[in-house]
């Protein structure tokens, strides 16, 4: 090709504004609970069990259906089918026996919501209450009560290993040379046990699907969700319907964390629709609902052992997790897996034996939560860390620095790392922080510390979950650009259109994004989770624009009688650079050119397609965990806090919070930095406030003034986002995701700074005044 | 169920209105006036997502019943631009990166609105105590605390 003559301004790696700023700001932006259904729209309460673990003997649902208004009362007698992400476990609504408090046992649909609540204390259940199992290690005890006796017979996917006859929905093993004979090698060796509670995504915009099914049987579902294909894919399949026959369209989503992905309360729209064909059926949940029958981030016990030589060179790690998935698995197993498989954090460790453990416990359904247990895992291996490094007398940064992943590093699994920047995160976070240098405190009652942690996650997914998109352009030469991605907040849209534009060669003012999501008309996206769509949806557009591209040029070089080497688009203009000849894009998008002959035209309305799948991703060996290439990438980073603890309360203040990671590179600047601030706020939050309790089952802070979260209050007093970049060699421009990383070092970097300034460590998160103080006393720090 | 009869003024529009008893000014703005900028996020007053000005105060219109709101004067999110001029508090919060999945943006405006017409040049700290009852999950408050102090420094403009 000639060298360009005129310099094409990329927008890639600007910080253009947000797509959608202006009709979010404006009140215009569309959710799900805005849409306007009419008169014919009815409203479903859900009937729930008061029991954590109980048989249902009985359902009489005749009082509720007498109950005028009421249009439909349904139970699990009328839906026979499974439904699971990973390993199809539950029924939309129980059947036999229900599993926690809040297990979904009838529905209503009423020609309001008032009357639908009301039909719902009409409906007679009668339970035998079960002993129920409110804690993972106790859960895979040979005497424990059997929640899923039917767990053999369950459809599961091939990379999870659930054993039937225990509570056991996931053993993912890790095993790499010899961990035995490693630890008589070891200069200093420690061994700690956490406790990581239960906590909740908290979108401010609750849960919402509002479901239709026709007279043929097909089926409309508008809801806020982070996964549209899946829930076409996995609520078609349990009610027996063919996927396209499901139709999911997604407004806007008022904020997603991992709590609207996959299925949690969707299927129950779309099942009491059925029995009210023709008329919308809203579902919304409650506040207080969301905060138990949505996913929670499921609780983890962790234990580690580590071991270093006297150099401060890893030896060993034996570490096993058991995490508290609930009642049933729409992704806790594979959360399993994706800790199992990451259990040393980004560090090359030659002896490992790794063990996580998936328990179903009578709790609250855990699912996915920003960071995909990466966040729990990490709280107690980086107190670990810290704890070996002063043991055999490091300091923090120089023991991780040493033994941190670099490129071209042998992984756990087997294989190597790619290209990654962690040990530059690791020194930059630290730098910022001031680290080694003690600042002296605000007053005399007040401690300071500063902390640090690094991290690791890679996307956890199926081998083959793929991304598609379409370009298309309108008589004026401007883009709009189908994908099946949502925007949750992160700016997914955003970067879409900065990915086109820059691909195609037209200003970025120019794109826009073809929304609502819509099954029907948008092209295919596994689900927008596991921080993948700017690397893989990212793909298939550049894929998608390029094929727009070639069309274009192929066309406009047969016209001019030029080679397509020859030509460029730039500004929405193409140009050649021989003839100097340009025409804009919107003379030949729709209309195509005549030929030269004057006889006929060619070309046509232009449109590219382009799709993305990983494709050298291998298994794991199910009785070691090795394989060449288990996951696509790995983005690291580290972040670093400097605190105070106020010794007459507890309290602690976070004064400054730093967070650096390799983003590969950042295609919209300011967005990165915005997730690595809303993240590391989020990690705060968890740190120091949010706590689901659940006491015999029973969740007993549900709602927003017992379950805080942090305010603008609770924010550091400054923050800093540095971003690394160290190319992703299948990323477009060589970025890798950030969404979910931002929250996975807080807590251990807060629990290292509370350390450093007086002294203790906690067995878990949330390290609240009244925790803190109460250790502080135990410790004679204060009295 | 009683009805009540009221005259509001909802963004600069006099309305007349029959409402229930039991709904809330949230539900008659929402579902009456199909003004669903003002967002639900917990109808129990602890999210600030359906921050609505009252007479120039901020209030959850959760917690504030419609039929106490004869002859009061309202605004909502949809209020704030004038002649398509969108308010200082809008263009920052747009300027500052301040808006994520934006749920919590409406509410987060008329709350930085409500400030600024009573404090046109907020201290930092003032700024994080009058957002305080406005709950964000995605930005982390930092762009947004940016955007009221880049507002305080735009044009005037009482709303």
């Amino acid at each position: 090709m000639a060298e360009p003559k005129i310099q094409n301004s990329s927008p890639v790696g600007e910080s253009t504004p947000r797509i959608d700023a202006r009709e979010k700001v404006t009140g215009a932006a569309i959710y799900t609970d805005d849409l306007q259904f009419g008169n014919a729209l009815l409203y479903a309460r859900i009937k729930r069990s008061p029991h954590p673990h109980a048989l249902i003997k009985k359902t009489d649902v005749a009082r509720a259906k007498a109950l005028p208004g009421v249009k439909a009362v349904v139970t699990g007698e009328d839906f026979p089918g499974y439904i699971g992400l990973y390993l199809q476990d539950r029924y939309i609504f129980c059947r036999d026996r229900a599993r926690y408090v809040g297990d979904p046992v009838a529905g209503v649909a009423a020609v309001s919501e008032e009357i639908a609540q009301k039909a719902l204390d009409l409906i007679e259940v009668q339970y035998e209450a079960l002993e129920p199992v409110l804690d993972p290690e106790a859960g895979i005890r040979p005497d424990a009560p059997l929640l899923h006796p039917d767990l053999g017979k369950y459809v599961v996917a091939g990379f999870i290993y659930p054993k039937a006859g225990t509570n056991i929905s996931n053993h993912f093993k890790l095993r790499k040379g010899n961990v035995e004979e490693a630890w008589d090698k070891c200069a200093a060796v420690i061994e700690r046990s956490y406790r990581i509670p239960h906590i909740q995504h908290v979108p401010i915009e609750p849960h919402i699907a509002i479901a239709k099914v026709d007279e043929r049987g097909e089926v409309t579902m508008w809801t806020s969700s982070q996964s549209p294909f899946a829930q076409r894919n996995l609520i078609a399949q349990s009610l027996g319907i063919s996927q396209s026959e499901m139709r999911v369209i997604s407004p806007a989503v008022g904020g997603g964390f991992g709590g609207k992905a996959g299925v949690s309360m969707e299927s129950l729209a779309v099942a009491i629709a059925t029995k009210v064909k023709g008329h919308p059926v809203k579902l919304r949940l409650t506040r207080e609902e969301e905060f138990f029958t949505a996913f929670v981030r499921q609780g983890l016990s962790a234990h580690f052992k580590m071991g270093c030589d006297k150099n401060g060179k890893l030896l060993a790690m034996e570490n096993c997790f058991y995490w508290d998935g609930g009642a049933y698995t729409e992704y806790g197993v594979n959360i399993a897996r994706a800790a199992g498989y990451s259990c040393t954090g980004p560090y090359e460790v030659p002896n490992v034996k790794g063990d996580s453990y998936c328990v179903y416990t009578n709790h609250p359904v855990g699912g996915p939560m920003r960071g995909f247990g990466m966040p729990e895992m990490h709280a107690g291996l980086e107190q670990c860390m810290d704890e070996l490094a002063a043991q055999i007398g490091m300091d923090a940064v120089e023991f991780r620095k040493l033994n941190c992943l670099k490129t071209d590093s042998i992984l756990a699994t087997g294989g190597k790392i790619h290209p990654i920047g962690l040990e530059e995160c690791i020194q930059k976070a630290a730098n910022a922080v001031d680290w080694g240098r003690k600042s002296p405190a605000s007053a005399p009652n007040k401690r300071r510390g500063k902390g640090i942690a690094a991290m690791w996650k890679a996307p956890a997914m199926p081998p083959n979950a793929g991304s598609s998109a379409w370009v298309e352009l309108a008589e004026d030469g401007k883009v709009n650009v189908g994908i099946g991605g949502q925007d949750i907040g992160q700016g997914a849209f955003t970067i879409s259109a900065q990915m086109a534009a820059a691909t195609l060669g037209v200003p970025y003012e120019w794109v826009r994004v073809a929304a609502p999501v819509d099954t029907r008309y948008s092209p295919y996206e596994w689900q927008t989770v596991a921080s993948r769509l700017t690397w893989s949806m990212g793909n298939a557009i550049v894929n998608a624009a390029k094929d727009v591209r070639k069309q274009i040029l192929d066309l406009v070089a047969e016209a001019w009688d030029e080679s397509p080497d020859e030509l460029d688009i730039v500004n929405g203009v193409v140009i050649s650079y021989k003839s100097e000849k340009e025409t804009p894009l919107k003379n030949l998008v729709i209309y195509g050119l005549p030929n030269p002959d004057g006889r006929g035209w060619k070309g046509g309305p232009v449109i590219g397609r382009g799709n993305f799948m990983p494709k050298d991703v291998t298994g794991l060996d199910a009785e070691t965990g090795q394989g060449e290439h288990g996951v696509v990438h790995y983005t690291t980073g580290a972040q670093a806090v400097e605190l105070e603890v106020d010794l007459d309360t507890g309290r602690i203040e976070i004064l400054k919070g730093v967070a650096a990671f390799d983003v590969g590179k950042a295609i919209n600047p300011e967005l990165v930095k915005a997730q690595m601030e809303g993240g590391l706020v989020q990690g705060i939050s968890s740190a120091l406030l949010e706590h689901l309790q659940l006491k015999d089952g029973f969740p007993k802070n549900a709602n927003l003034v017992d379950y805080r979260i942090a305010t603008s209050s609770d924010i550091p007093r400054e923050m800093q986002s540095i971003i690394v970049e160290v190319a992703q060699d299948d990323g477009p421009w060589g970025a890798r995701g950030i969404g979910e990383h931002s929250m996975v070092p807080t807590i251990p970097a807060i629990a290292n700074a509370i350390f450093d300034a007086v002294g203790i460590r906690l067995e878990g998160p949330p390290f609240t005044a009244e925790k803190i103080y109460l250790a502080m006393l135990d410790a004679g720090i204060v009295k | 169920m009683a009805f009540h009869k009221i005259n509001v003024t909802v963004n600069h529009e006099p309305e007349q209105m029959v409402v229930p008893s039991n709904m809330t000014l949230m539900q008659m703005l929402r579902e009456s006036l199909a003004l669903t900028g003002t967002k639900n996020g917990c109808s129990a007053g602890e999210c600030g997502a359906c921050t609505v000005l009252l007479n120039g105060e901020p209030v959850n219109s959760c917690m504030v019943l419609a039929a106490e709101c004869d002859g009061a004067n309202i605004i909502t999110v949809e209020g704030l631009a004038r002649d398509k001029q969108l308010d200082p508090v809008q263009d920052a919060l747009i300027q500052a990166g301040g808006v994520q999945c934006g749920f919590c943006t409406p509410g987060i405006l008329i709350s930085s609105r409500a400030l600024l017409n009573r404090n046109p040049s907020p201290t930092e700290e003032e700024i994080r105590e009058a957002l305080v009852g406005n709950l964000c999950r995605c930005t982390g408050y930092v762009r947004i605390i940016e955007s009221v102090k880049k507002a305080a420094d735009m044009k005037p403009h009482q709303t």
